[in-house]
């Protein structure tokens, strides 16, 4: 990429970025306290990280335009190691995810991003949603009706103000009239509030971040305490991250180099790691908002971080009085903004596989909350629902000749392990015959089990007296030279890319 | 026969970048293929909704926004290229060109040059285009990304097409100023005009040796060539000659000078290009 074309991804758009950035930091900000409420931590840790992140991207990542900060996928999977270790060991493994994305985007593995289809990753997204609807229910415990009426008027306000003027973000308008009702009502006050703030919750950030290494040991043990959680990071940060690429990809109608996004991601948890914050990846939601509110460029991401510390810092004092219903609120518009309802509502149309797919990697997530495992899970049904699709492309036919004593066998399509349990129930061995040919011109063999399935066939009509004849064996097992290389022979290889 | 790649926006250079075009194709017995690029302008947004909620389904509902915008500005920016494209048609054909191409294609002008220009052998492209303010102070916005990333000349046109009878050939001693000396010896464009090989700043042997042998190769192509060297500062020595002697056109190296150079001072290239109201023809 030339230095021209960067800079114009810097500065092609600047009036729209800068404007998009503050929109996205007004939406990031409760968002980042919510996700660090999530995770365990104090809300400076979400606010140091999604400064960090959303600045070192705007200048080393390569999709402009796409917003990366603290996000909840990355938060759920960082509870219990906050719980059992605490705020250092988190601080280590934030950057030893980004060492591993690095890693990956040098290598390219990205790559095997293809290998998620779609349905999986409408389960992710989905899966998600929930995940972060569900953690706000712990948010009304002990709180009376007062929270409900507060997290209600909350969504009136951010449902309601875009039909009257779309020029102000709405969820800001929630935070400050909830905050400002809030404040002076009084119900926030005191050692047992009616309406729980903020600051009870944890501190804000008063400093600009600073530089610190983690303060743990540097040996094997905690490597294999902070492993577990860093390479479900990793991996979750850069499909994430992908995902939400091709997205904005799609919106911008231009491409970007998904191994660079992988590097930039790595650099961004490296650096929030050194600086106080926990492990991010792109936002689907902030970054269509940034789009939506004409954002393209770098210098929209780097806006939305600056302006995000900015206004954490400066207005520390009053973020710690923002109700938590406010936050409930926002994070509900996120989490019904995130899921995705043409999934469900075209349920029916697709076939019954994706869905299961789908389903399967909800359910998964849901159940251990780690995205990583749903993901996982999907990916491993998805494959196996392929195979079995096509292992159902065999289709065999016969013809009886003349003299009725020889039967010519045609075996079309693919043959391996799947589809050959049931190869051999295609023939019929009970009829007598002095002359049986096995026409597998138009077959497909792809391993040994297909090649051992036809070979009992044969035996066996040799068992009855019946003189064999295989034709067409040197097209058929070229799809096997590709892996056992025993057949080689001139031109085969050329001749595979036919297949 | 020799191509000549002509890059228009329709704007006000768009005439005489046509007769200029059709002057070097006459000279050259070149054949003219007719550029336009509709410029979708990925890296800008055309709308703002900045209520920064997240609705139901925002994402398809916003790709679809976007595509019907774009899809919209799209067939307009269609019917305007192909309006351009008869108006540079019929200029070429009255001006006798024979082989004209003209087309249109979707985006943005540096990085399509990549594909057309090595068809080219010479690329013509206006002083200014479509974002001309009437005072004229600054450049078009893809003349410097243009000019470096060609390999070939590229002929800067002017406002107003004159006959070219006096030509001044900037000469510095360096690869790109030898490269415009050979071609305008080699190449039928400029036969017919008197040459002024002109070199500023003070003396050296590299610059005395080079400028004897440029002066050599243009008088045995058959130029009337009158060389100085006059101490100064290139940009002034330059643009004083110019006007002085009535120079129809100005031959030089483009952006030899360092990039850091160029960043903090400002590139003698573009300031020339923007004093001098005559035409020029670049050499990387």
């Amino acid at each position: 990429m030339s230095a021209i074309s960067y800079k114009q991804q810097w500065f092609g758009n600047p009036v729209r970025d800068i404007v998009a950035g503050a929109v996205v930091a007004l939406a990031l900000i409760p968002e980042a306290i919510a996700f660090s409420i999530i995770a365990g931590v104090d809300p400076k840790v979400g606010i140091y990280a999604s400064f960090c992140i959303a600045v070192v991207i705007a200048f080393v990542g390569a999709r402009p335009g796409m917003i990366s900060a603290a996000t909840g996928a990355m938060a759920l999977l960082m509870v219990t190691l906050v719980k059992e270790h605490g705020l250092e060991y988190l601080l280590a493994a934030t950057v030893l995810t980004g060492v591993i994305q690095i890693i990956a985007g040098i290598f390219k593995l990205g790559d095997f991003m293809k290998f998620v289809s779609r349905s999986v990753v409408t389960g992710f997204v989905n899966a998600l949603a929930i995940l972060i609807f569900m953690a706000q229910l712990p948010e009304f415990h002990g709180q009376g009706l007062m929270m409900y009426g507060m997290v209600a008027a909350g969504l009136g306000i951010i449902y309601g103000l875009p039909r009257i003027t779309k020029s102000v973000p709405s969820p800001l308008v929630c935070i400050i009239v909830l905050t400002g009702l809030s404040m002076f009502m009084g119900w926030g006050a005191g050692d047992n509030p009616l309406l729980r703030t903020v600051g009870s919750m944890g501190t804000l950030p008063s400093t600009l971040p600073m530089f610190l290494i983690p303060d743990i040991p540097l040996n094997w043990e905690t490597l294999m305490i902070i492993l577990p959680y860093s390479l479900p990071l990793a991996v979750v940060g850069i499909l994430e991250s992908l995902m939400t690429a091709t997205i904005v990809d799609d919106f911008t109608d231009t491409s970007s180099d998904k191994s660079r996004e992988c590097i930039g991601q790595g650099v961004a948890n490296t650096v929030s790691g050194f600086f106080g914050g926990m492990a991010g990846c792109a936002m689907i939601g902030q970054s269509v908002i940034n789009v939506k509110s004409g954002g393209r460029g770098r210098l929209s991401t780097f806006c939305a971080g600056i302006f995000l510390l900015i206004l954490c810092v400066a207005l520390g004092q009053w973020a710690a009085q923002i109700p938590m219903a406010a936050l409930v609120a926002v994070m509900f518009m996120v989490s019904i903004g995130t899921f995705s309802w043409s999934s469900f509502k075209n349920i029916r149309l697709y076939n019954r596989s994706s869905s299961v797919v789908m389903i399967v990697t909800v359910l998964t997530t849901v159940f251990t909350h780690n995205l990583a495992a749903g993901v996982g899970a999907g990916v491993i049904l998805s494959a196996l629902f392929f195979v079995f699709k096509i292992s159902q492309l065999l289709h065999i036919d016969s013809t009886l000749d003349e003299s009725g004593e020889e039967r010519t066998y045609r075996i079309r399509g693919q043959l391996f392990f799947v589809s050959a349990g049931s190869f051999g129930d295609a023939f019929d061995f009970r009829e007598v015959l002095t002359k049986v040919r096995i026409d597998v011109s138009h077959a497909h063999f792809w391993d040994i089990t297909a090649i051992s399935a036809l070979d009992r066939v044969v035996l066996k009509f040799r068992r009855e007296g019946a003189e064999v004849e295989i034709v067409g064996l040197n097209e058929a097992s070229k799809t096997l030279v590709l892996r056992l290389a025993t057949h080689d022979k001139p031109g085969a290889m050329d001749e595979m890319e036919g297949h | 026969m020799p191509n000549i790649l002509v890059c228009t926006d329709g704007s006000a250079y768009a005439p005489s970048i046509y007769d200029h075009a059709a002057w070097a194709a006459q000279r050259l017995d070149a054949s003219i293929h007719v550029l336009h690029l509709v410029d979708p302008h990925h890296e800008t947004a055309s709308g703002a909704d900045l209520s920064g909620a997240l609705g139901i389904e925002s994402q398809s509902a916003l790709m679809e926004e976007l595509v019907q915008l774009e899809a919209t500005k799209a067939k307009l920016a269609h019917t305007k290229g192909r309006a351009i494209l008869q108006v540079a048609r019929d200029t070429l054909a009255q001006a006798g060109i024979a082989k004209v191409v003209a087309d249109q294609k979707h985006g943005s002008l540096s990085d399509s040059l990549e594909t057309y220009e090595p068809e080219a052998d010479l690329v013509v492209i206006g002083k200014r285009g479509e974002n001309t303010s009437l005072d004229f102070k600054h450049l078009g916005s893809n003349l410097e990304r243009v000019v470096r990333t060609c390999h070939h000349p590229v002929l800067v046109a002017s406002r107003i097409f004159k006959p070219v009878r006096r030509v001044l050939l900037a000469y510095d001693a360096g690869p790109s100023a030898n490269r415009a000396v050979d071609y305008v010896a080699s190449q039928p464009l400029l036969t017919g005009a008197s040459i002024h090989l002109l070199s500023a700043g003070s003396e050296s042997t590299r610059l005395t040796e080079g400028t004897a042998a440029a002066k050599q190769k243009l008088v045995d192509a058959g130029f009337e060539v009158k060389s100085e060297l006059r101490p100064g500062h290139p940009i002034d020595v330059i643009g004083e000659t110019v006007k002085k002697d009535g120079i129809d056109l100005l031959v030089m190296g483009a952006y030899g000078h360092m990039h850091i150079r160029h960043l903090l001072i400002g590139s003698t290239t573009a300031t020339l290009l923007r004093t001098c109201a005559i035409p020029a023809l670049l050499f990387r």
